[in-house]
């Protein structure tokens, strides 16, 4: 069975001055999504995962193009579609939940007009057929009354319910992947508990695949079964959840899953230090050596290659090494590793 | 709704007093008009006379409420020197002004709309930069110019088109292109920048990972986004070519309003230049509410704000 959604290589870069400047927001990112799961793709501001959300749809805002990789989508190769292709893609087998539900609804139509849009250009469906799929669809996300709330505009909702239309909207065309660019982070705090929840019941139902893309690792944790960590336009590591969560081996995730709160904990929030470096002068070398506590003299001068740790799970970093059989020990290894990085980090 | 309309009105009302003084008061620092308008060689005695026959030896505030209660029965003064009420005067110029900003108005709209929006839906291509020379000519160059070379060169040299003067379509086409040549210019940067921007909005951006065609996204979901500050300005655009094709009407010699307005301030016609700003400020403000009132039909926002 081929996967739903393989993205071997892929890069997206931003060429701007007449080809002096290259931004290269997506350089070499490879992974793969079956049917029905989850991938949540964390990163700094800046670090390509929304750049690679829209090489995937090719929706990249001009001056940025794919030059290189490919991205399959259930067996059809994407990048090679034109955009009228591409349309009957979008929204149809693909759809996109933005992140900020106050400006992602148009104010001029009503509720209904935006939410049937996709399933009268997709599924053709006409007049009561419509009406009723709308309904359902209101229904499904839980906006109450929807026979008359349809009828509304979007200014008479609040946050929590538009970004609820979205997710209607996004399920209207009857997609098999979601993609999720922080759907959360405009929302109130009670509210993304919720949203996140509606979202997993959706995909229980539907079973529709969703890439998360989000800073926020405890959404990560809370929804997803797969995890992508994204730096300065590469995966540096990825695996399921509970292996990335449990036993990181790069030190970039290390400081992501240390920069996070944990509730009762005493312990001090660690900073990462440093910013993400531009992506178009990258430093030689690791991209985030400068920034590494664990560097190597090797980190600066040569790019680490992608190590496999066990199945899926892999590390760019000259420090990562195949895991031998015994997963006990490299638990409790990298659990020192963090304490390490706190030290560093003080 | 009806809420909405009676607070507009009340301002367009607040709006129309400011004018009126100040009209008012603009007029009268212009001079004596008995003496443009009286026999030369008149005695003083009959100058008097005159002054006190048009209300003019009475103090300004006296004067200024008579005007004004005259304006609210709908009685804007006789003209001074047609010797006729202005109202009767503006109405029989009104249909050759009227005439003349419609058709600046389509012409302004044909150019400018269509080029706005073919420049933010190519931006930065040639038919980016050939709409960024035609604006800023239209900016650049004035219509009493453009009419002047125009004549010159469809009449004078060509003699395909009526030098002045209202009669058919061939009289209207060069009047209406040189005062619709300005606003169409202005037109089509408000459209360009106001597509431009929603273009680049969210929801365009959802608009289109919808997979709706490129039509629907660009002519439906942005184009109406887009078209709000246009009408806003168009509608204020055709109240000005109608009261304010001074130049323009005088170039081509056409009996509009503007021309009227020519006349009476050269004649010092009190009664005449104030009734004719006081209509054209109706007009504007009456315009503007009807805009207000399509905004909030086209905005439900508007529409639906208490």
């Amino acid at each position: 069975m081929t996967a739903l959604l393989e993205v071997r290589d892929l890069q997206a870069h931003y060429v701007s001055f007449g080809g002096e400047r290259v931004v290269k927001a997506v350089e070499g990112v490879s992974f793969t999504l079956e049917e029905g799961e989850t991938l949540g793709v964390v990163g700094e501001s800046g670090c390509g995962k929304t750049t690679t959300c829209q090489a995937i749809v090719n929706l990249l805002p001009p001056p940025g193009r794919i030059v290189g990789g490919s991205i399959a989508f259930a067996g059809e190769e994407l990048t090679r579609k034109s955009q009228r292709e591409m349309r009957h893609i979008r929204g149809a087998q693909i759809a996109m939940i933005l992140q900020d539900p106050m400006a992602s609804l148009n104010p001029l139509f009503s509720i209904y007009r935006q939410v049937s849009e996709p399933a009268y250009y997709h599924r053709a469906l006409r007049g009561r057929g419509l009406r009723e799929r709308v309904r359902e669809l209101l229904n499904a996300v839980r906006i109450p009354s929807p026979a008359m709330r349809m009828r509304e505009y979007p200014h008479q909702m609040s946050g929590g319910m538009r970004q609820r239309i979205v997710g209607a909207i996004a399920l209207a065309g009857g997609p098999r992947l979601i993609i999720a660019d922080e759907p959360t982070t405009n929302l109130d705090v009670t509210i993304q508990a919720q949203y996140l929840d509606l979202l997993k019941e959706l995909q229980d139902k539907t079973g529709v695949a969703i890439i998360f893309i989000t800073h926020n690792l405890g959404i990560v944790a809370r929804m997803c079964d797969k995890l992508a960590v994204m730096y300065a336009g590469k995966i540096v590591e990825a695996g399921t959840v509970r292996e990335l969560f449990n036993a990181p081996r790069h030190p970039y995730t290390k400081a992501l899953l240390g920069s996070m709160p944990k509730l009762g904990s005493k312990e001090k929030l660690l900073a990462i230090p440093g910013h993400p470096p531009d992506l178009a002068t990258l430093p030689p070398g690791c991209a985030f050596h400068p920034r590494c506590p664990e560097a190597l003299p090797t980190c600066a001068t040569a790019e680490p290659p992608e190590i496999q740790v066990i199945g899926s799970w892999s590390a760019r970093c000259w420090r990562a090494e195949p895991q031998e059989i015994s997963a006990t020990d490299a638990t409790t290894d990298s659990a020192k590793d963090i304490h390490a990085a706190a030290a560093v980090g003080d | 709704m009806t809420q909405f309309i009676i607070r507009r009105t009340f301002y367009a009302l607040i709006s129309l007093f400011i004018l009126s003084v100040t009209i008012f008061a603009i007029v009268r620092l212009t001079g004596d008009p008995v003496t443009m308008l009286a026999e030369p060689g008149a005695r003083a005695e009959d100058l008097d006379r005159l002054r006190a026959e048009w209300g003019l030896d009475r103090s300004w505030p006296v004067q200024y409420l008579t005007f004004a209660k005259n304006v609210f029965t709908g009685d804007l003064g006789k003209s001074f020197n047609y010797q006729m009420p202005v109202s009767t005067l503006y109405f029989q110029r009104l249909p050759a002004s009227l005439q003349l900003a419609l058709a600046a108005t389509f012409i302004s709209f044909i150019i400018g709309i269509p080029a706005g929006l073919i420049s933010a839906v190519k931006v930065n291509s040639a038919w980016d930069n050939a709409g960024k020379v035609v604006a800023l000519f239209g900016l650049a160059v004035p219509g009493f110019w453009l009419g002047l070379v125009m004549i010159l060169i469809f009449s004078v040299w060509l003699g395909w088109l009526p030098t002045s003067g209202q009669g058919g379509i061939l009289h209207l086409i060069m009047p209406s292109v040189a005062l619709g040549w300005y606003f169409a210019a202005s037109l089509l940067r408000l459209t360009r920048s106001s597509m431009l921007e929603v273009m680049r909005s969210e929801y365009i951006k959802l608009a289109r990972l919808k997979g709706l065609p490129g039509y629907v996204v660009i002519a439906v979901h942005a184009f109406k986004n887009a078209l709000i500050p246009v009408l806003t300005l168009a509608g204020i655009n055709l109240v000005v070519m109608i009261n304010a094709g001074v130049i323009i009407e005088v170039i081509f010699a056409w009996p509009g309003i503007g021309r009227l307005l020519y006349e009476g301030i050269f004649q010092r016609d009190f009664p005449l230049v104030q009734g004719v700003v006081i209509q054209a400020g109706i007009m504007i403000v009456l315009i503007n509410l009807t805009i207000d009132i399509l905004y909030a039909y086209i905005d439900p926002r508007i529409r639906l704000a208490k």
